[in-house]
């Protein structure tokens, strides 16, 4: 089992022409995938290595059964394709695109959760999402993630995701799916509709969560912990040790004012009862320990 | 919006100038990036010509929060009965535009927000709605402005609302807003970030830029589109992506170290990038060791290690290097390291024994 996609969701990349959606479009094909479509409406009826390419979301969702999209069209023209996907029936929309303006973010996601109510959407600026062995949708690499469970991983960094996906992989540890939500000021998908998720998925026993600096996400994380879950948490904060004021490459992570410092996150989960490590090696073997306990 | 009229000034004679235009009194204010220009002396009463004068071959120059001043703002002197504080900005927690109205202006709103919270009076809005005149009222209502000034109060939040959402604003700050002797509400400073994501449909923005005080280190990097951030430490770091690049910063200060800089080469690590990289931290002559963590996750192993081997052929590194290799294709990437390495070049099996190393060595203990 996994969460939010599996080996039956068929996708649509939007952008498959581009370089970067070929590239990574063709990568998750490879990998097992069910990529069924891609969008360009200048290069409707043309091929991508076999895959057809539609004028638009709707007719990609009538002539393919397609239930997922994933974006990779410049942040420019981000607005136009969220909302392409949720008006051509598309009900998970992952967007990998990076540099979004924060103004079109909160306007789309209001949007769909006013008008499409039943659309999820992930991202923006998000590595996408991994349910090993089954569906990879976006830039992870495949072959780090080792498929089966027990660990769901939801994190706020795509590097870090990584690293979290790779630490469990050299325990031998399995996942069900891995969630990359994103650092961007409003993420389609928090930290809380991935745990939420994971605690009503049965192959799920315990979750990995990657926080970082900024914001409140991992406090409202913690809250929700303490008050819905009962299977086990393990969580690596990243930017223990940054200097107020500074912004560390993501807009969302910066501690200002002497809010969303990385100790007042870790101090909101340890009292959730979630085991914190300083560095993503702890929290890996903090998991190691939960699962050999389970 | 009613604004003062004023002229900007970037020499004290072009000061004085505006002064006689405009007609004293004015104020004399610092036009830099920063809050807190009163309090370091960068807001000066005028009286007469010869106070501008004095005032502007002051603040000209002046260091406010590491923000030299090289630009003025002349403006006509206000009468003051109350002042208020208005704003919007992003509330993440909620999803929703924010918009902040407080009677108690003039000074810091997370003071009053601190102090006095129901002294500030908020409105949510919803960005696939707006701010309706209706919403606007019963906001400006609730916020206990003096009665003679609501009518002109959502006058101006309604356009300051326009301005936020057409202007790609992070934030927009009316502080002061104030009421006049004659009844009419003025803006009298403002404060606007902007977000850099909406440069490509605001291309008058990049004259803007300027989002931090950059020390020299900073400026470098920015020139070469590098994510850095410098630090106080010994140990140069170098990773890809910001998460990686933060815990990077954290596992050398866990193992005894102290960070030089944070930097963050982003997905592609190829030769160009790498030796940009590397420019800017040898150039920090704190830099005593290294250390240059990748996970290569859609960024292959052998692209990461040519592009190191590349970048060392072009510049000269004075310190010693750790790398530490993991992800897609390492083993082909560390195959391609292993025979450049010495004692100025290193690898290491994870990130915590890399990050040991390069204290050590930044310390001189091995």
């Amino acid at each position: 089992m996994s969460i939010f996609v599996d080996s039956n969701t068929k996708v649509i990349y939007q952008g498959l022409t581009g370089s970067q959606g070929r590239y990574y479009g063709l990568l998750n094909r490879d990998y097992g995938t069910q990529v069924v479509g891609g969008t360009n409406p200048k290069k409707a009826g043309e091929e991508v290595e076999g895959i057809p390419i539609f004028a638009n979301c709707a007719e990609a969702v009538e002539a393919t059964g397609a239930t997922a999209s994933c974006i990779f069209i410049p942040a420019a023209g981000v607005y136009s394709a969220v909302m392409d996907a949720a008006e051509g029936g598309v009900k998970f929309i992952v967007c990998i695109t990076e540099g979004v303006p924060a103004h079109d973010e909160a306007k789309f996601y209001n949007e769909l959760k006013a008008q499409y109510p039943d659309v999820q959407l992930l991202g923006p600026n998000c590595p996408g999402i991994i349910s090993p062995g089954q569906c990879n949708i976006g830039i992870t690499a495949g072959h780090i993630a080792k498929a089966g469970g027990p660990v769901g991983i939801v994190s706020r960094s795509g590097t870090l995701t990584y690293q979290a996906l790779y630490e469990l992989q050299q325990k031998d540890i399995g996942v069900t799916t891995c969630v990359g939500i994103g650092g961007d000021p409003v993420p389609g998908t928090s930290f809380i509709d991935c745990l939420a998720a994971f605690e009503a998925d049965p192959e799920t026993k315990a979750v990995m969560m990657i926080g970082e600096i900024g914001g409140s996400a991992e406090e409202e994380a913690a809250d929700f912990i303490k008050n819905h879950m009962s299977k086990p948490v393990s969580s690596y904060i990243a930017g223990v040790t940054a200097p107020p004021g500074k912004k560390m490459g993501h807009a969302g992570a910066i501690v200002s004012g002497g809010k969303g410092t990385a100790d007042a996150k870790m101090e909101a989960l340890r009292d959730a009862g979630v085991k914190v490590g300083l560095n993503p090696t702890e929290a890996g073997e903090l998991m190691a320990e939960i699962v050999t306990s389970l | 919006m009613p604004v003062s009229d004023g002229e900007v000034a970037f020499t004290v004679q072009e000061a004085v100038d505006a002064a006689e235009r405009l007609g004293t009194p004015v104020m004399v204010k610092a036009q830099v990036h920063t809050g807190g220009r009163g309090k370091a002396g960068g807001v000066k009463f005028a009286a007469t010509v010869e106070d501008v004068q004095e005032h502007a071959s002051n603040i000209l120059g002046l260091d406010i929060n590491g923000h030299i001043v090289q630009r003025l703002w002349i403006e006509k002197a206000s009468d003051i009965s109350e002042e208020y504080y208005a704003s919007f900005t992003l509330d993440r927690s909620a999803k929703q535009h924010l918009g902040m109205l407080s009677a108690e202006g003039g000074v810091e709103i997370e003071t009053v927000a601190a102090e006095n919270p129901d002294a500030i009076s908020k409105v949510h809005v919803d960005p696939a709605i707006g701010l309706t005149r209706e919403a606007a009222q019963a906001w400006v209502e609730g916020a206990n402005l003096n009665p003679v000034a609501v009518e002109g109060a959502i006058d101006i939040v309604l356009n300051l609302y326009e301005a936020y959402v057409n202007g790609d604003a992070d934030l927009v700050e009316i502080n002061p807003l104030i009421l006049t002797p004659d009844n009419r509400v003025h803006v009298l400073d403002a404060k606007v970030t902007l977000d850099s994501n909406s440069v490509f449909r605001h291309e008058d923005y990049a004259e803007f830029d300027e989002t931090q005080p950059r020390d020299e280190r900073e400026e470098a990097a920015h020139s070469k589109g590098l994510q850095y951030v410098g630090l106080e430490g010994s140990v140069g770091v170098i990773a890809n992506g910001a998460g990686l690049a933060m815990s990077t910063v954290d596992v050398v200060n866990q193992v005894g170290g102290k960070p030089a800089n944070f930097l963050d080469i982003g997905g592609g690590a190829n030769a160009d990038v790498m030796a940009g990289a590397l420019e800017v931290i040898n150039n920090d002559p704190e830099v005593k060791s290294i250390f240059i963590n990748i996970f290569g996750g859609i960024t292959r192993g052998e692209e990461v290690a040519n592009g190191i081997i590349e970048a060392l052929n072009r510049v000269d590194i004075d310190a010693p290097i750790i790398i530490r290799l993991d992800g897609t294709n390492a083993d082909e990437g560390r195959a391609i390291l292993e025979p450049a390495l010495n004692e100025k070049l290193m690898m290491e099996p994870t990130m915590l024994d890399a990050a040991r190393r390069a204290v050590e060595l930044a310390k001189g203990e091995s």
